[in-house]
């Protein structure tokens, strides 16, 4: 008996400390755990939560992509300044074109040419920051109609009282979750990410896996940039800055390992969320917002520790 | 009996589900080469892993210049006088042949700082006394492998070891390397150190040992002296039982030739390989390890490029295979590392199998769970797969069970041909059977086999033709009556030995 | 032993080859100091000089403590955190106990965040990406935490004239910089501590078997990284004159493409302090010329994102050549 409660909280350790974080909050500031307020957060979480679904299919074949932050402000910058140039529709068919087209390069750069993801990511975030100074010129970008575009229901909707942005993050991440789970190609990232050589050995094509992930994880920040744009009717040109952080953060957090093969959208989604109710929470008892970061670090380190440590059966390393 | 060095008694060690070694007993004398020779599991490496400290024994003792010893760790066996010299060589390509040689115990002053001169000096008579042609300051990525050796046997010198225990230390060896290497240990030997030679290359052991200790399923089989024996009674000793009796062979009935391979060559690993094998005939592939087997067969299977050559397939050419055309095709490749090749450890059965034909598993590329599942079942009960479930991580299986998971993942397409390279190894005796049995069935239902085994009982027990291997040429054919341990070890050796000379 | 062929006694221009090839980067630099020599009169003047080894020495002296835990084969994300922190505590503290004390915080507080780093990696076993990609979030935190959402300015303003020393056209930060580079070097090539780190970082169960200490060896490196980061943040703070709590950020990522165009290599065993002033003078040089030629900023990130996968795809072109 005792064992089995030493397991659970093992295995589940990090979901029962949070449900005590929501649960300590609650009690002190009543309005966190209404229906609005949760709404709120995964308002919030809707465009970190998309751009994670990406990278998680990147992460899931042991790569990196932290070029998504960059990828975001160009995009959020493209989508916003086509809105105002070729309308709506044209904008958003652009906007993930050119997210698609990154992706695409950082899959034949990593998965063809196989140099270093972490390398060729960093240097994609650079040449990204330089092409949406080249395409703005260093001017902040408005939607000129904002009141009447429809482009408004991505980011600022409702649908039956729940938000357009929360509704799109949920149908991506079932959409991918299901891809994974229950698609071939599902199937190879995780085969590739779990043992690339016997992936290889089972006529499984690696190069082209890794370059469809990177692809993957474009057009989700494509998607994400459209939110992004709806939402602000706007763009600076550090819009997305950091943002690789947080969403890797995030995928980290759900318990996806860095080493691939092991992970799940589900997961993603529930570390990304767990990331804005810790930050709403904390803001709601009246913190300022960078003590989450505080909070943050000792999670991030606790639950990979955790779930090393019982992967290995001992602690300490 | 003072000349005794290092002496182990009655040693036992058990790892799950195995025992590694029983009651092992042996010694080395000083200046004596022994060695220490079995089948691939036969409990050499754990042996040699107990005498460095890398595994602890659950009994039983060494007795190290006469006195009870504990070995905790290789830098405590290295401080004691025992070196062992691995396969992979332990080097840090960045640091000088110096630094190599003290890695870990470079003398410093007090503050840390090293003591260039006295390190040079100290590498300098250790390289010295081996003769060997390269300078203390040398970085080791430069150095060929046989050079890099000689850093490691450096060691010897200067930590004064004792014992010397090379693992396989020929495998990357031109002969004339060989040659030197064999210089080198008589140098060590006249200098009263005793050292175990580890080898599967029987005109090595006959060449440069003294005495012989073969190890079998964990146990001594028996010390012989080199010059009072013949690799017949080795091996003997080493197989251990009168062959056909626990292999079934299938019937010899062949249909049309499958594969045909001409000329492949693939340079530095293997050199104009030709054969062909037919519907329902096993084609045995022996040799050493490091022939060069699993290197033509991962060629023909297309996960290695080939120089030149050519192979067809059912009487049409094809060129340059991937992996996924040679499976679309009917082949499928069991690979020597279950591990690493064959399976990914941390999914359970149900997606390692069918892993290579997902397009056969799945409509408009949606996976079809029902038919995975039934596959998985039918698999699980027709090889009698030890497992939890369908989703049962692999990673938690014995070997046996795991080696089973990868033949089904490779039978449940139908395939034409199938390669199984070294099927049996490190896996219990009752999942050999049963996989001998599996490749005699397989053959009479039609499918053309090519198995890869260092085990020579095993090839000679499943297959109907061998093909002997050495050094990356095929240099042998046996069939029917020919093919007998004699002519197989003859081929292998002869032509080594022809080599060298 | 005829037949032991040595391949080190080659001729002397095999042997500059050799050199060149394993310090590509220093063609490379000589190649961009032409090109812009050439391009721009004023690249090559001796003020011109001398702020792009100001410019480069930030940089620079990150990227010597990432060197140190690069060949270790782990990453260091926080160094532009920690930095921050420091600059903060130097300038926030001097006026409760003085310059120096505050100074000597600030030194301390990257010394324990760098222990914290390398004690995490060392005890848990986890990867020191993530280790320090949380250290970077929320070392940051720590900052705000400390500062605030101001910017901390410095009451007493000789502080600022501190580094203000010049040796000829090259500063004090700069002469820091160098001599901390040569220093490191030299602890890389003639001590027991960087012997091991080439050790520990090619094969970490040899170094272990060898008998060297690998989590020790490894908590001493992410130390000497965070208090390198805070040398950095206080020479920042002195310039600046003050301590922005947003200093530092995304250097972390301009010192791993510094480190990573020198050529050492992100799977460790390999690498240089050569190497890295190599890459960091290249990426002070690239930042510099192309401000001179008034092209536009982002001409300069586009060029560094391009250099650094060309690096990438050099290093492993050579690297196939070159050894095993």
């Amino acid at each position: 008996m005792g064992q089995t409660i030493n397991g659970v909280l093992r295995r589940h350790g990090l979901i029962l400390a949070f449900l005590v974080f929501l649960g300590g909050v609650a009690f002190n500031a009543p309005s966190f755990l209404t229906p609005g307020n949760i709404l709120d957060v995964l308002r919030q979480v809707s465009i970190t939560g998309v751009m994670a679904l990406g990278v998680t299919f990147v992460v899931l074949t042991g790569r990196l992509d932290l070029s998504v932050g960059s990828l975001l402000t160009l995009l959020t910058v493209i989508v916003v300044d086509q809105h105002n140039f070729a309308g709506p529709f044209p904008a958003i068919v652009m906007t993930l074109l050119a997210g698609l087209a990154v992706g695409a390069v950082n899959g034949l750069l990593v998965g063809f040419i196989g140099l270093n993801a972490l390398i060729v990511t960093l240097a994609m975030l650079s040449f990204l920051q330089g092409l949406v100074l080249f395409y703005s010129g260093g001017a902040n970008v408005n939607v000129a109609n904002a009141q009447e575009t429809w482009f408004a229901v991505f980011g600022r909707g409702d649908f039956l009282g729940i938000p357009v942005p929360v509704i799109l993050f949920l149908v991506a991440a079932i959409i991918a979750g299901l891809v994974l789970q229950f698609t071939s190609f599902g199937r190879r990232v995780y085969g590739v990410g779990g043992n690339e050589t016997a992936s290889i050995f089972s006529g499984i094509d690696a190069r082209w896996t890794v370059f469809w992930t990177y692809v993957v994880s474009g057009f989700t920040t494509g998607l994400a940039a459209i939110i992004m744009g709806s939402r602000v009717m706007g763009a600076q040109n550090t819009i997305g800055q950091g943002y690789e952080l947080t969403v890797l953060a995030g995928v980290i957090l759900g318990g996806t390992s860095l080493l691939g093969g092991s992970g799940s959208i589900w997961r993603t989604v529930i570390g990304i969320s767990m990331l804005g109710f810790i930050q709403n929470g904390l803001l709601l008892l009246g913190f300022p917002y960078y003590v989450q970061w505080l909070v943050t670090w000792a999670v991030i380190i606790i639950a990979v520790w955790i779930d090393l440590g019982a992967k290995r059966g001992r602690i300490f390393a | 009996m003072d000349d005794v060095i290092l002496k182990v008694e009655g040693i036992t060690k058990t790892f799950p589900g195995v025992k590694a070694l029983d009651d092992v007993s042996f010694d080395i004398r000083r200046g004596e080469v022994h060695a220490l020779v079995g089948e691939n599991g036969a409990g050499k490496s754990t042996l040699m892993k107990a005498l460095a400290g890398l595994h602890k024994p659950d009994q039983g003792q060494i007795i190290y210049q006469g006195a009870p010893t504990e070995v905790t760790g290789p830098l405590d066996a290295r401080q004691k006088g025992i070196l062992l010299i691995h396969q992979e060589l332990s080097l840090s390509p960045e640091l000088s042949v110096a630094e190599n040689i003290y890695l870990g115990a470079w003398p410093t002053n007090r503050f840390g700082v090293l003591k260039k001169r006295e390190l040079r000096r100290n590498a300098s008579a250790a390289l010295q006394a081996l003769g060997c042609g390269f300078g203390p300051d040398v970085r080791v990525g430069t150095l060929s492998v046989a050079m890099q050796q000689m850093v490691e046997i450096a060691r010897a010198e200067a930590f004064r070891a004792n014992v010397v225990i090379f693992d396989e230390p020929t495998a990357s060896l031109t002969d004339t390397e060989k040659e030197q290497l064999f210089h080198t240990i008589r140098g060590l030997k006249a200098r009263g150190v005793g050292i175990v030679y580890i080898s599967h290359k029987m005109d090595e052991i006959f060449d440069i040992t003294d005495r012989i200790t073969v190890l079998r399923d964990g146990k001594v089989q028996g010390t012989v002296e080199t010059a009072a024996t013949d690799l017949n009674q080795v091996t003997r000793m080493m197989i251990g039982r009168t062959l056909d009796a626990y292999f079934v062979k299938a019937k010899a009935e062949f249909g049309e030739e499958v594969l045909r391979v001409d000329g492949l060559s693939k340079q530095g690993l293997f050199r104009d390989v030709s054969f062909s094998v037919r519907e329902g005939e096993v084609l045995g592939l022996y040799g050493l390890v490091g022939a060069g087997r699993s290197e033509v067969v991962e060629t023909v299977f297309g996960v290695r490029k080939a120089d030149g050559g050519k192979i067809t397939w059912k009487g049409g050419e094809i060129d340059l295979p991937t992996p996924r055309q040679s499976i679309d095709m009917g082949m499928a490749l069991v690979p020597e590392s279950r591990k690493e090749q064959g399976l990914v450890l941390m999914m359970g059965g149900r997606e390692n199998t069918s892993l290579p034909h997902l397009r056969l598993f799945s409509e408009l590329s949606i996976m079809n769970r029902s038919r995975e599942l039934a596959t998985f079942e039918k698999y699980r009960s027709a090889l009698s797969i030890k497992t939890t479930g369908p989703d049962q991580a692999v990673s938690q299986l014995s070997g046996g069970n795991q080696q089973k998971f990868v033949l089904a993942k490779w039978l449940c397409a139908d395939p034409k041909l199938i390669i199984l390279d070294e099927p049996t190894r490190g896996i219990d005796v009752g999942s050999k059977s049963a996989i001998h049995e599996l490749i005699a069935d397989l053959a009479e239902q039609g499918l053309a086999v090519i198995v890869i085994s260092s085990e020579m009982p095993e090839v000679l027990g499943v297959s109907h033709r061998v093909l002997t291997m050495s050094e990356g040429a095929i240099v042998a054919e046996f069939e029917g009556d020919d093919m007998t341990e004699e002519n197989l070890i003859d081929a292998v050796s002869h032509h080594r030995g022809e080599a060298a000379a | 032993m005829s037949s032991v062929t040595d391949r080190r006694t080659g001729s002397p221009l095999h042997n500059l080859l050799n050199l060149l090839l394993r310090n590509h980067i220093w063609v490379f630099l000589a190649l961009t100091v032409v090109v812009f020599s050439l391009a721009s009169p004023y690249f090559l003047t001796i003020n011109n000089v001398g702020n792009i080894l100001t410019q480069g020495a930030f940089i620079g002296i990150l990227a010597i403590g990432m060197t140190m835990v690069m060949i270790d084969g782990e990453i260091d994300l926080s160094v532009g955190a920690i930095l921050a922190l420091a600059s903060a505590l130097a300038i926030g503290l001097q006026d409760h106990m003085g310059v120096w004390p505050a100074v000597f915080l600030g030194l301390m507080s990257g010394a324990a965040l760098g222990f914290v780093n390398g004690t995490l990696v060392a005890l848990s076993g986890m990867h020191s990406f993530i280790v320090t990609l949380g250290g970077l979030i929320g070392i940051r935190g720590l900052v705000f935490v400390y500062s605030g959402e101001n910017a901390l300015m410095v009451q007493d303003f000789s502080y600022t004239e501190i580094p203000e020393i010049y040796l000829g056209p090259i500063s004090l930060t700069a002469i820091l910089f160098f001599v901390l580079a040569l220093f490191f070097q030299w602890v890389l090539s003639s001590t027991r501590h960087g012997r091991e780190t080439y050790a520990v970082g090619d094969n970490i169960e040899a170094a272990h078997d060898a008998g060297i200490n690998v989590k020790r060896h490894k908590i001493i490196n992410f130390t000497i990284c965070g208090t390198l980061a805070a040398i950095c943040g206080i020479l920042l703070s002195m310039r600046l004159g003050t301590a922005e709590p947003n200093a530092g950020k995304i250097w972390e990522l301009w010192t791993i493409i510094a480190v990573v165009l020198g050529g050492t290599r992100l799977q460790g065993g390999f690498g240089s302090m050569w190497m890295t002033i190599g890459g960091v003078l290249t990426l002070a040089v690239l930042r510099n010329g192309l401000r001179l030629l008034n092209t536009p900023n982002y001409v300069e990130l586009m060029v560094m994102g391009g250099v650094l996968v060309l690096a990438l795809a050099l290093d492993k072109l050579l690297n196939h050549k070159e050894d095993r």
